[in-house]
C-alpha cells in the first residue's frame, strides 16, 4: 500500500484516476490545486479547472470516493512559473505550451515535492499516459487511446518524477472512463472535456496577450522585405499561421501566405508561401530525459505539437542542444514548442525548439 | 478524535436540542392571532426574555436574526444608512481585525455607498487603542456614522477594551457596535452596562443551533432595515420568526450563562495545558495574541500559535489525518487558506501569518483531546517543515 496524493481538477478523468488508485488498496488523499488567485464563479467554455464550480465538483468527487479533501493554493507559483513565462515567451516571438510548463514546474515539481515532504509516496493525476516497467526502471509511454494521449505534455518528467507518478487512465479509452465514472456515481461523469488554456477565461489568447503586452504595431513583410500589411503586436502570431494576417497587398501568385518567422526585436512578421514553411533541421534547447539520455545519432519519431503527427528523425545531442535531422520535411514548426522523442510508444525525452530550417 | 475547533462551531447543548426539537413538533406562526399563533409567540417572547436576562438587556432590545453575520450586517449597514438622514456622515471607524461579517459590509459601503473607513490600528497583541477612537471622532465628530469594534477576536482571542471605546463614542453621541459572537456565553456580557448601542450574538457559538442569532439593540438605535417584508422584529427585521431555532438559542444561552464561570475556568486550564504542552514539544512555537491568559485579556478557549518554517495548511492536513481538528483561520470560497488579516494587522509577515494554527476548546473538551494533540504535534511540525523546505528549494 502506498500513500497517494490524488490531484482532483473537478473533472471526470482525475476522479476516475483517484477512484482506481483507491480501489487498488492505496491510502488516497485528494487535493484540488487553486491556480488562479481570482477564480471565476462558474466554468466557462472548455476550461477544465480553476473556477469555484470546479473546486466544488472536486470536493463532491472526494465525498463520493470517501477521500479527505484539501485545496492547495498554488496561484502565486502558477502565475510566476506558467502565466508570466507564457507571456514572455510570446513576447520573444515563440509559441510556448503552458501545459508542459505546468507539469514541469507545478504539478510534478511543487506539488510532488510538497507531497513527498508530507510523507506521500506518489502523486496521481488523470493524465492519459502509461508508466510501464522497463529494464532500467519505470518508462513513460503513450496512452492506448490515441485521441486522448497526453504523453506529449508529460515529456518533461525525469526518471524520479515518473517513479513517483501514477497515471491510472493510460490503458483506457475515454468512453470507458466516462462509463466508469457514471457507474461509480461520480457526478461529473458527463462534464465536457477541457482543452483550452486554463488561465485564459474566454479562450481569446490574442486579447489576453494584448492586455498583458499592450499594442506594439509593426509590419508584416514578405521574404524580400516588401511590406504587405500592419499588425498590432508580433506576439499575436505563430509560425505556420495562415488566418488573420491582415495583409492589404495581394500576393502575385494568388496563393495563401503563412507566417514564416517572428522577429521580436524589429517587431517584423515575415510571411511566405506554404512550401517555405518546410524544415529539415530542428535545433532545441534544455533537453530533459524521461529516463536514460539518448545516444548520439539514434533515430526517433519526433513530435512538435500535442496532437501532431510524428516524423522520423536522426538526433544528435551535445551538452546543451539537441539537433534533429528529419527524414521528410515538416511544416509549422515554431520556436518555443516542445520537440518530443518517441521510441515506439515510449517517450524518451523532450527539448524546447529554438530554430528550424 | 480531538475536536479543537470550538470557535468555528461548538456541539449543541442538550437543553438546546430538547427545546429545538420540541418546537419542531409544534405548529404556529408567532404572528398569527389564533391559539396556535399565540403559543408560538409565547415561546418566542419567553426566549427573548431569557436572552435579555442572560446578557443584561431588556426584552425589547433583542432583535432576532438568522445568525451573527446578519446581525453584523444589520448593525453596520443599517446604522450607516440611518445616520445619513439629517446630514452626510461618511466615516466609519472599524477595527482592522474584525471578522469578515463586519469587514465585508464596511468595504461594501465604501465601494458602493460613498462611505469612508478609518481602520483602527491594533498593537502586536491585537488590541485597538480607545484613544485613537476618541481622536478620530474628535477630528470631525459630525462626519462619523458609527464605530464598530469586536468584543474579542475570533482568531487570536484578544479581548478588546470595548467599554473604553464605547465611552469615547458616547462622548460624541456616535453609535457604537460590537461583534460579541466569540464572547457571548463565555465571558461576562452586560449590555446595559457596556455603553454599547448594538451587540451581535450568534446561537451556534454558545451551544445553540446554527442559523439563528440576535442583535442587541439599544432603544435609541434605529438602524435602517436590510430585509423588508412585515417588520416582525421591531420594524428593523422582517421574516417569519424561526420559533424552534429561537427556543434552542435561548435554552443554550441560559445554560451557557448559568454554568459559565466554572466551565470556562476548566476550559482555560485545559487551554493553558495545551499551550504548555505544544511549546514543550515544539520549543520555537510562538503564542499569538495576548500572553496574559486571564479572561480579561484572552478568550478562555483560545490558543493561537505560530510554527516557524511550516505552512499552516500542511499542519492542518497532517493533524487532520491524525484525528486532530483545528483551524488555519479564514478560507476563501474555494477553500484556499489565506494569510490572516488579523495577524498581518498585528505586524506579522505573510509567511509568519501562514505558519499559524488556531486551537479552540469548548464545553466538551477534555484532557484527552489536549493529550492527543501534544502526542502528535512534534512529528507533525517536523514533517511540515520538511515539506516546506522541499518546495522552497523549487521556487
Amino acid at each position: 500500500m502506498m500513500r497517494v496524493l490524488a490531484a482532483l481538477s473537478g473533472g471526470v478523468d482525475s476522479a476516475v484516476a483517484a477512484a482506481r488508485v483507491r480501489d487498488a488498496g492505496h491510502d488516497v488523499t485528494a487535493v484540488h490545486l487553486a491556480l488562479s488567485s481570482n477564480p471565476q464563479t462558474f466554468r466557462s467554455g472548455a476550461r477544465g479547472c480553476c473556477s469555484l464550480e470546479d473546486s466544488r465538483d472536486a470536493r463532491r468527487v472526494a465525498d463520493v470516493l470517501g477521500l479527505p479533501y484539501y485545496v492547495w493554493d498554488l496561484a502565486e507559483q502558477f502565475r510566476a512559473e506558467v502565466v508570466d513565462d507564457f507571456v514572455s515567451e510570446y513576447a520573444a516571438g515563440r509559441t510556448p505550451n503552458p501545459c508542459l510548463r505546468c507539469n514541469e514546474r507545478i504539478k510534478f515539481a511543487a506539488v510532488l515535492d510538497r507531497a513527498v515532504g508530507l510523507g506521500f509516496d506518489a502523486v496521481c493525476t488523470g493524465h492519459y499516459a502509461q508508466i510501464l516497467d522497463g529494464p532500467d526502471g519505470p518508462e513513460l509511454h503513450r496512452a492506448v487511446d490515441p485521441d486522448k494521449d497526453q504523453s506529449y505534455v508529460l515529456a518533461v518528467l525525469d526518471r524520479n518524477q515518473i517513479a513517483r507518478s501514477l497515471f491510472p487512465l493510460g490503458d483506457s479509452p475515454k468512453a470507458e472512463v466516462r462509463r466508469e465514472a457514471a457507474a461509480r456515481g461520480i457526478l461529473v461523469a458527463d462534464k465536457p472535456d477541457s482543452h483550452d488554456i486554463c488561465f485564459i477565461a474566454d479562450g481569446d489568447t490574442r486579447a489576453f496577450l494584448a492586455s498583458r503586452l499592450g499594442e506594439r504595431p509593426g509590419h508584416v513583410v514578405d521574404r524580400d522585405g516588401v511590406v504587405l500589411g500592419d499588425h498590432d503586436g508580433a506576439y499575436a502570431f505563430t509560425v505556420g499561421q495562415r488566418k488573420g494576417l491582415g495583409l492589404t497587398v495581394a500576393t502575385h501568385d494568388r496563393q495563401p501566405r503563412y507566417v514564416l518567422s517572428i522577429e521580436p526585436t524589429s517587431n517584423v512578421v515575415t510571411v511566405g508561401p506554404r512550401e517555405a514553411l518546410a524544415v529539415n533541421e530542428i535545433v532545441a534547447e534544455r533537453p530533459r530525459w524521461c529516463g536514460t539520455r539518448v545516444g548520439d545519432g539514434e533515430v526517433f519519431a519526433v513530435q512538435f505539437r500535442a496532437h501532431g503527427e510524428t516524423v522520423s528523425a536522426t538526433v544528435h545531442v551535445d551538452s546543451e542542444l539537441l539537433r534533429a535531422t528529419l527524414d521528410d520535411p515538416a511544416s509549422g514548426v515554431a520556436p518555443g514548442q516542445a520537440l518530443v522523442l518517441y521510441d515506439g510508444t515510449r517517450v524518451r525525452g523532450s527539448a524546447t525548439i529554438t530554430s528550424a530550417r | 478524535m480531538a475536536y479543537l475547533d470550538h470557535a468555528a462551531t461548538t456541539p449543541m447543548l442538550p437543553a438546546a436540542m430538547a427545546a429545538l426539537t420540541k418546537e419542531l413538533g409544534e405548529v404556529g406562526n408567532p404572528s398569527s392571532l389564533h391559539a396556535a399563533g399565540r403559543r408560538a409567540r409565547r415561546a418566542v417572547e419567553e426566549s427573548r426574555e431569557a436572552i435579555a436576562a442572560a446578557f443584561g438587556a431588556r426584552p425589547s432590545e433583542v432583535v432576532f436574526t438568522a445568525g451573527g453575520t446578519e446581525a453584523d450586517n444589520l448593525a453596520v449597514k443599517g446604522l450607516y444608512w440611518s445616520r445619513q438622514k439629517d446630514r452626510p456622515r461618511p466615516r466609519i471607524l472599524a477595527s482592522s481585525v474584525e471578522h469578515h461579517a463586519v469587514l465585508d459590509p464596511v468595504r461594501w459601503l465604501v465601494e458602493y455607498q460613498g462611505a469612508e473607513v478609518v481602520w483602527l490600528e491594533v498593537d502586536t497583541l491585537g488590541r485597538v487603542d480607545p484613544l485613537q477612537v476618541h481622536e478620530e471622532i474628535a477630528r470631525d465628530p459630525g462626519s462619523v456614522a458609527l464605530v464598530t469594534v469586536m468584543w474579542a477576536n475570533n482568531e487570536v482571542g484578544t479581548v478588546q477594551p470595548v467599554a473604553d471605546c464605547a465611552a469615547a463614542a458616547a462622548a460624541f453621541g456616535v453609535p457604537i457596535h460590537s461583534d460579541a459572537v466569540q464572547i457571548a456565553g463565555h465571558l461576562p456580557l452586560d449590555f446595559d452596562a457596556s455603553g454599547l448601542d448594538a451587540v451581535t450574538l450568534s446561537g451556534h457559538k454558545l451551544g445553540g443551533p446554527v442559523g439563528v442569532g440576535a442583535l442587541l439593540l439599544g432603544r435609541s438605535a434605529t438602524p435602517a432595515p436590510l430585509i423588508h417584508g412585515g417588520g416582525q422584529e421591531r420594524d428593523v427585521r422582517s421574516g417569519t420568526l424561526d420559533t424552534p431555532s429561537i427556543a434552542g438559542f435561548a435554552a443554550a444561552a441560559t445554560e451557557a450563562i448559568d454554568t459559565r464561570a466554572p466551565r470556562e475556568a476548566t476550559i482555560a486550564a485545559l487551554r493553558d495545558e495545551l499551550i504548555a504542552g505544544v511549546i514543550e514539544q515544539v520549543p520555537d512555537a510562538r503564542l499569538n495574541g495576548d500572553p496574559r491568559l486571564d479572561e480579561a485579556h484572552r478568550l478562555p478557549g483560545n490558543a493561537h500559535l505560530s510554527f516557524p518554517g511550516c505552512e499552516g495548511d500542511s499542519l492542518l492536513m497532517l493533524l487532520d489525518a491524525r484525528g486532530v481538528h483545528c483551524s488555519t483561520g479564514s478560507a476563501c470560497s474555494a477553500g484556499v487558506a489565506e494569510p490572516s488579516h488579523v495577524l498581518l494587522a498585528m505586524g506579522s509577515s505573510p509567511a509568519e501569518a501562514r505558519s499559524s494554527l488556531r486551537f479552540s476548546l469548548g464545553h466538551t473538551s477534555t484532557r484527552a483531546d489536549v493529550d492527543e494533540l501534544v502526542a502528535v504535534i512534534g512529528p507533525v511540525v517536523e514533517r511540515a517543515r520538511a515539506a516546506r523546505a522541499s518546495t522552497a528549494s523549487q521556487v
